[in-house]
């Protein structure tokens, strides 16, 4: 029993969503140590100073704000509508995509600068081998 | 920098959609009209520069000689998302102002067919995330471009739908839209939502199409004649330079601001000087945002350029008079070419019914997401 569910750990949606051995999986940003700026996974060249070698790994924060959204009325065949596009600025540094939940997908609910928080769960879709994968969403801040 | 450049023709073919012919094809019928226009031959060109995005390895430029006349001149087939045809234009332009041509063909050429969504994540890896991760398609990825400007300055829904209001009244003078269709602001405010605020007649019609121009240097277009030639003031090509959200929400507005006053000062003029615009207007969130990034009105005052009817025709600045891509439609490696063509059209009193009047100079925008800003600007020659 121990090796199948270990066989089945779910498998990270994106290469910047981290789920670690022991503990919370987390966002990781990499940042320039030269100018500061926030990257969405591994890189070694700051795409805004150009200064090489000198991106550390580090962990994104779960809260953030909402910057700005769109309410998704039709999308690719198959894909469940409607739902909120959010660009949210994370607490800290990082500017992350995704889905907003556990809210009305309505313009006169979803208020721009609301506070929001990065939750993680299994992802309703499997890939062609079948294997699980963790997903993050945000939903407004408790 | 080396000699002015000219256009001494252009040409258009009627967008629509066209299953039964090829993109050649219709690369080839627009090369020949704009030939025509400027009384030359494809014997006269010296290079051809082809501009076509989804057939991006298959050499349109060489299959619509293969059509029009093989000459054995250089091509150069050039893909830069919907800025391609702009890019084309320009790859031409250089070469004049090099020294290395005096007559140059430009054609740019698409067909999308019922093309649906664009956009949307890539990759085969993993597990498909749109609809998981946010939206990757374009018409949510523009709305949410279009949210920050509502973010800054308030701007609402009714005044995103007016933008597409006014470039579907202007395409019921234009014999080569797509659709020349009048539709009222409610009718634009009730279709289908698409992704808020973009409803379906606020998002840019797929056609095939296809467009090309006659490009001369100062010198030949003087011995050729330069009664109907067209002053190419400026031509300048940018990318997304670092900001701070860029990678996750492409900005598609510092490439823009920084290509217009780029372009602004090689012409020597500024958007004070211009009589009409024809701007990328993929949705109609993306029109409110380029007035300001173009200069055409201050900071934060787009929503009220549109209110108060400033950029329809017969107002201070008209903006795409041809129906823009919302109406005219959007062939995308053609639309920056087109664009062109119409801006020569007015400058040449050669526009018809859509004529704006005594028109002196203007300007053609376009952006490729990911990103890519062409800007040219340009002026009529005689009085």
């Amino acid at each position: 029993m121990a090796e199948e569910a270990h066989a089945k750990k779910p498998l990270p949606v994106l290469s910047f969503l981290k789920i670690p051995e022991q503990g919370d999986p987390y966002l990781e940003g990499h940042k320039c140590k030269s100018c500061g700026a926030v990257f969405l996974g591994a890189r070694s060249v700051c795409a805004k100073c150009g200064t090489r070698d000198q991106l550390e790994a580090t962990q994104l924060s779960n809260r953030g704000k909402l910057y700005v959204y769109s309410i998704v009325h039709r999308s690719f065949p198959g894909i469940q509508t409607p739902y909120i596009s959010a660009i949210v600025d994370l607490e800290g540094g990082g500017t992350v995509k995704g889905n907003l939940v556990h809210i009305d997908p309505d313009p006169e609910v979803v208020r721009m600068g609301m506070p929001v928080e990065v939750i993680y769960e299994i992802a309703p879709r499997k890939d062609q081998e079948g294997n699980e994968y963790l997903t993050y969403y945000f939903q407004p801040a408790a | 920098m080396g000699e002015t450049v000219y256009i001494l023709g252009v040409g258009m073919i009627k967008f629509g959609r066209f299953p039964e012919r090829s993109v050649p094809d219709l690369g080839a019928e627009a090369a020949l009209l704009a030939l025509d226009d400027a009384g030359l031959g494809i014997r006269d060109m010296e290079a051809l520069y082809s501009g076509n995005l989804l057939q991006a390895s298959g050499m349109v430029g060489q299959r619509i000689l293969q059509q029009i006349g093989q000459t054995g001149i250089p091509v150069v087939n050039c893909a830069n998302a919907c800025a391609t045809g702009a890019t084309a234009f320009r790859e031409g332009w250089l070469s004049i102002k090099a020294g290395l041509h005096d007559l140059c063909l430009i054609v740019g050429t698409e067909q999308m067919g019922k093309a649906g969504l664009l956009g949307g994540p890539g990759g085969s890896r993993g597990i498909p995330t749109e609809g998981l991760l946010g939206s990757g398609t374009m018409p949510a990825v523009f709305a949410e471009a279009g949210m920050e400007h509502t973010r800054k300055h308030g701007t609402t829904f009714e005044q995103f739908a007016k933008i597409s209001e006014k470039n579907h009244h202007h395409s019921t003078k234009n014999p080569k839209s797509m659709y020349q269709i009048e539709t009222p602001l409610e009718k634009v405010m009730t279709a289908e939502m698409i992704a808020y605020p973009n409803t379906k007649l606020m998002c840019s019609v797929n056609v095939d199409g296809a467009a090309a121009a006659v490009i001369a240097s100062e010198s030949k277009a003087r011995e050729l004649g330069l009664g109907r030639a067209v002053k190419v003031s400026a031509s300048v090509l940018t990318s997304d330079p670092w900001s701070e959200r860029d990678l996750t929400m492409p900005d598609v507005n510092t490439c823009t601001r920084q290509a217009a006053k780029a372009a602004y000062e090689m012409a020597g003029i500024g958007p004070e000087d211009l009589n009409l615009v024809e701007l990328h207007d993929c949705f109609a969130t993306a029109e409110i945002l380029h007035y300001e990034n173009l200069g055409l009105c201050g900071e934060g005052e787009a929503g009220k350029l549109i209110d108060e009817r400033e950029t329809y025709h017969g107002g201070r600045i008209p903006v795409n008079v041809s129906g823009g891509l919302l109406s005219k439609g959007h062939p995308l490696g053609a639309t920056g070419v087109a664009n062109l063509f119409e801006v020569t059209q007015h400058l040449r009193r050669e526009a018809g019914d859509r004529q704006v009047e005594g028109a002196k100079a203007g300007l053609t925008h376009v952006i490729g997401l990911g990103s890519a800003c062409g800007v040219h600007i340009l002026e009529r020659v005689s009085a």
